[in-house]
């Protein structure tokens, strides 16, 4: 039987019937139309769903929806301030750190959540809180340069 | 070198904002109204008779529109070359691995669906299952195919020179073995589809895939629909790297449900099932005998190998002639003897990954030249060094290296890593190891023989003259194509990056065979070059008659019109095109003419201006049997140095430093070469160290998860020291060449170099775990 929750995702409220096995991630897709939100593996493994959940970055992917019931929630489409993007998500453009694209909204989640916790991080640092987030395509480094710079320019 | 504007630049990708902010949308992120949802029912078993399949209670099951097997897809075969065209979208008479297909589903909601192939009921008779080389090559086994009898999927035979009697020569010679495992693409998104079947008979089919064209000639052919009907269109690709190169039977089952229901058919791949579709690296078994002279000159080279094809032959009958080819280069090596034989098994099939067919057979023969050169007492650069081709060199196999840096890249990993004052010179467990590699820069003849195109690429401006649109059927995947071909129209059309809008990945604006071979950068880039320099040879044409200026002495470039000797008096058309745009925002002015000024006279002249662009490779070497695999217009090349660290305790690897040079020809996107050297690079690390596809005894993946199949994270990898090398290919689009796959050639054997530096010891069967390494270090203490 679907229950109903009450959330906040990227500052605004939503009611939502949801079955009781839905995770998290299917309902940010699927009745939220929320897509920038990625499946790479259901399993918790890969990252690429990993959403801000209460102020910690979560595999969307593990959580339940009904767990989220109460929880506010920031996804990928609320990071950007319109056309204005977070630091992050500049950085990330201008220094290489995306090619296919489909780990970048849970790596922008993850760098954000590790900025706003830590300021400014040691390149291990940023390696530890990136290091559940896969990535396939770019080795990683312009990632972390990207996320070094991003806490630069935020200092300013 | 000439000055450009737009390429050999740092510009950011063309599709990055979209993709920070979660804006771009992949296969699985596409629906349609009424759209069905499909799932697969797939083989348990690893080897099978068909005996029965029963799907009347999943056609009973509330909310099913659709169940296909054989009988509704029929028994076209199809496959990658039609040489062996071994598939089928749905098995008839047997499944030959755990997760064959044997039938699909299109349902309401994919819950029904999953619920209805829970429901199909499949009667099997169990054959011996056949998992490794060995047991499908022994006497009296069962044929997986039975039109390959003793289970082999393809052989090659080639020598080039004479190696026997080269061996004569040589002062000292060797035979080692060395083995990888079968890898796993690892890409991050799982392949999806949506396909819908219109009313008048025409079927667009949106898919994660590296080759529009070719899944489009496959759709085609499996369904009988005439090529013209069929639209194949990728949006964005989440990593390919080989595997999403060919068609695969969830696609052509969500056509044929989608055609049958007349409802759009939406299926997504799970990742268990991204393992088990695989189409990713070999497992490649190398025997290699190379004879060296006193000198130190590499003379012959014999190359036997064995690879564990799987049960369907894909792009394998490319990777066993790569498995041979893409040996001998970079080094003047005049005798070469090659036998390769694929193996049939009853496990997933195996196709191309970066690197097709050549990273195994590297890493193996790289380490062995390390062997010989401290053998001769040479130092490994200075041995690599003296044996190195140049520009200018053909191989003995017929492979002309029309621009080659090697020696450059060679010369650049050795001082950039500070060589001289590190090898042989690190403390105990520290070790630092070289190791050099080439790769083509796209094939040089399709998959199907063929007098087609590679590439066509196609230019329209619009009316106002502020817009130009590049239309190509090429892929992006991640790689940068869209940036890439965006850059090179910009730069020969003479106008900015921001003004091209790039059109890409559709079979209707054109043909390109895809993403593969490294070929999108030289191919599908001559093409857009062409299209962009007829684009401004009509827009020339259309302005001198206009002002009486020969087109000799006009030029566009940073989006004005350059004129070389005096500039004429354009009032007229300044007032004519301002008068037109009242009121608009951003009106020409200035003292020079614009290019939207121009642009804009062209269209009122003549009409839309349309430039076109197509290109195939001139004459390539080779005239054996084979020599279309690893023929190419251009070659890449590169050298790395590797550093690392073993704890001589556990046996585990950590990698400290990686200094790479790649020579590309020209680098049209800076950051763009840097991001995939340092990819390829991570790739190259994870099949070295840990990656490795596995079995149970009835043929199951045993690690289907990318939890229990690890790829490296953040934290495995180093930063990369990169050096880009630039030898200004002849063949290739303003000097340009490839750099997606040669940049992982020398990876492996680098790291397998840099162990034997440290400890010691030589590993000859990756991944290099820590068990392996422990147990090779406990061998040589006790000797």
């Amino acid at each position: 039987m679907k229950k109903l929750i009450t959330f906040t995702v990227n500052e605004m409220g939503y009611e939502v019937a949801v079955a009781p096995n839905k995770t998290l991630t299917q309902v940010l897709r699927d009745d939220l139309d929320l897509l920038g939100t990625k499946e790479g593996c259901g399993v918790g493994d890969c990252g690429a769903c990993t959403v801000i959940m209460d102020g910690k970055p979560v595999n969307s992917c593990l959580v339940l929806a009904v767990q989220a019931d109460g929880s506010t929630i920031k996804t990928i489409e609320g990071v950007a301030r319109g056309d204005s993007l977070h630091p992050v998500q500049e950085t990330f453009v201008e220094m290489g750190a995306i090619q296919c694209g489909f780990c970048t909204p849970g790596m922008v989640l993850s760098a954000t959540s590790l900025l706003e916790k830590n300021p400014h991080p040691t390149e291990h640092e940023v390696r530890e809180a990136l290091s559940g987030n896969l990535c396939r395509c770019t080795g990683y480094q312009k990632i972390v340069e990207a996320v070094q710079e991003a806490s630069r320019r935020m200092k300013g | 070198m000439k000055a450009y504007n737009v390429i050999n630049t740092r510009l950011p990708r063309v599709d990055g904002r979209a993709k920070a902010t979660g804006d771009a949308r992949y296969a699985a992120d596409l629906s349609m109204p009424g759209m069905l949802y499909g799932a697969m029912l797939q083989s348990p078993l690893a080897h099978a008779k068909i005996l029965n399949i029963d799907t009347s209670a999943a056609k009973r099951l509330p909310g099913v529109r659709d169940v296909v097997t054989w009988k509704e897809a029929g028994l076209v075969k199809y496959g990658v070359s039609p040489a062996r065209y071994d598939e089928q979208v749905f098995c008839s008479d047997k499944v030959r691995y755990v997760g064959d297909e044997v039938a699909a589903v299109a349902a309401i909601d994919l819950e029904t669906a999953m619920e209805a192939v829970s429901l199909i009921k499949v009667d099997y008779e169990e054959l011996p299952v056949l998992l490794d080389i060995g047991s499908a090559m022994a006497e009296g086994a069962i044929a997986i195919h039975e039109d390959f009898p003793g289970n082999i999927s393809a052989e090659v035979h080639q020598e080039f020179g004479n190696f026997e009697e080269a061996l004569k020569e040589c002062h000292i010679v060797r035979t080692d073995t060395f083995t990888n495992k079968r890898q796993d693409g690892g890409f991050l998104e799982p392949q999806a589809c949506l396909a819908r079947y219109d009313l008048n008979g025409n079927l667009t089919l949106w898919s994660s895939t590296q080759s529009v064209h070719y899944v489009q000639r496959s759709v085609a052919m499996v369904l009988g629909i005439p090529v013209g009907k069929v639209r194949v269109v990728k949006p964005y690709v989440g990593g390919g790297f080989g595997p999403k190169a060919a068609v695969n039977a969830m696609e052509l089952a969500a056509c044929l449900m989608s055609r049958r229901t007349g409802k759009p058919v939406k299926m997504v791949f799970s990742r268990e099932q991204v393992f088990l579709h695989s189409r990713a690296r070999h497992q490649f078994t190398h025997e290699l005998t190379t004879g060296v002279k006193k000198d130190g000159t590499i003379f012959a080279l014999r190359n036997v190998c064995h690879l564990d094809g799987g049960a369907y032959s894909s792009f394998g009958i490319a990777t066993i002639y790569y498995a041979g080819s893409l040996l001998g280069a970079p080094y003047k090596l005049p005798n070469m003897k090659y036998d390769g034989y694929r193996i049939y098994t009853n496990k997933p099939t195996c196709g191309a990954q970066r690197g097709h067919g050549g990273v195994a057979a590297r890493a193996g023969w790289e380490q062995q030249l390390d062997i010989i050169a401290a053998e001769l007492g040479m130092d490994p650069v200075e041995f690599r060094l003296k044996n190195m081709m140049q520009t200018g060199d053909v191989t003995c196999n017929d492979f002309n290296m029309s621009s080659l840096g090697m020696k450059e890249c060679l010369e650049g990993v050795r001082d950039g890593s500070n060589w001289g004052a590190k090898k042989g010179k690190l403390p105990k467990g520290k070790g630092i190891g070289v190791a050099c590699g080439f790769f083509v820069s796209g094939a040089g003849y399709p998959i199907y023989r063929s007098e087609t195109f590679h590439s066509t690429a196609t230019i329209r401006l619009t009316e106002d003259g502020g817009g130009v649109n590049l239309y190509t059927a090429s892929a992006e995947i991640g790689q940068g194509s869209d940036t890439i071909l965006g850059q090179i129209a910009a730069e020969a059309l003479g106008v900015s990056l921001d003004d091209v809008r790039v059109h890409s990945g559709d079979t209707d604006f054109g043909v390109d065979l895809g993403a593969y071979s490294s070929r999108q950068t030289l191919m599908s880039g001559h093409a857009v070059k062409m299209a962009a320099e007829d684009t401004k040879r009509k827009v020339l044409e259309a302005l001198s008659e206009q002002l009486n200026v020969p087109v000799e002495e006009m030029d566009i470039a940073r989006g004005v019109i350059v004129f070389k000797k005096d500039k004429p008096d354009f009032s007229r058309l300044r007032t004519l095109y301002i008068k037109e745009h009242r009121g608009w925002a951003d009106q020409p002015s200035g003292a020079e003419l614009t290019f939207r000024e121009a642009a804009r006279v062209a269209f009122i002249t003549g009409g839309v201006i349309i430039g076109n662009g197509a290109y195939k490779p001139g004459e390539l070497g080779g005239k054996y049997k084979g020599a279309a695999v690893g023929t190419s217009p251009a070659y890449g090349c590169s050298a790395q140095v590797v550093e690392v660290t073993v704890d001589e305790e556990t046996g585990k690897v950590t990698i400290d430093a990686m200094t790479d040079a790649h020579d590309c020809g020209f680098a049209i996107n800076r950051t763009n070469v840097e991001g995939q050297m340092q990819g390829s690079l991570s790739m190259g690390l994870g099949e070295a160290l840990f990656e490795e596809v596995r079995f149970d005894e009835k043929g199951r993946v045993a690690n289907a998860s990318l939890g229990e199949y690890r790829i490296p994270t953040a934290l495995d990898m180093p930063n990369v020291k990169t050096i880009i090398i630039e030898s200004d290919e002849p063949n290739g689009p303003f000097g340009a060449k490839e750099v997606g796959e040669g940049a992982i050639m020398p990876t492996i054997p680098a790291i397998l170099n840099a162990i034997y530096d440290a400890v010691g010891v030589r590993i000859n069967e990756l991944p290099i775990t820590s068990e392996r390494l422990f147990a090779a270090m406990k061998e040589k203490r006790k000797k």
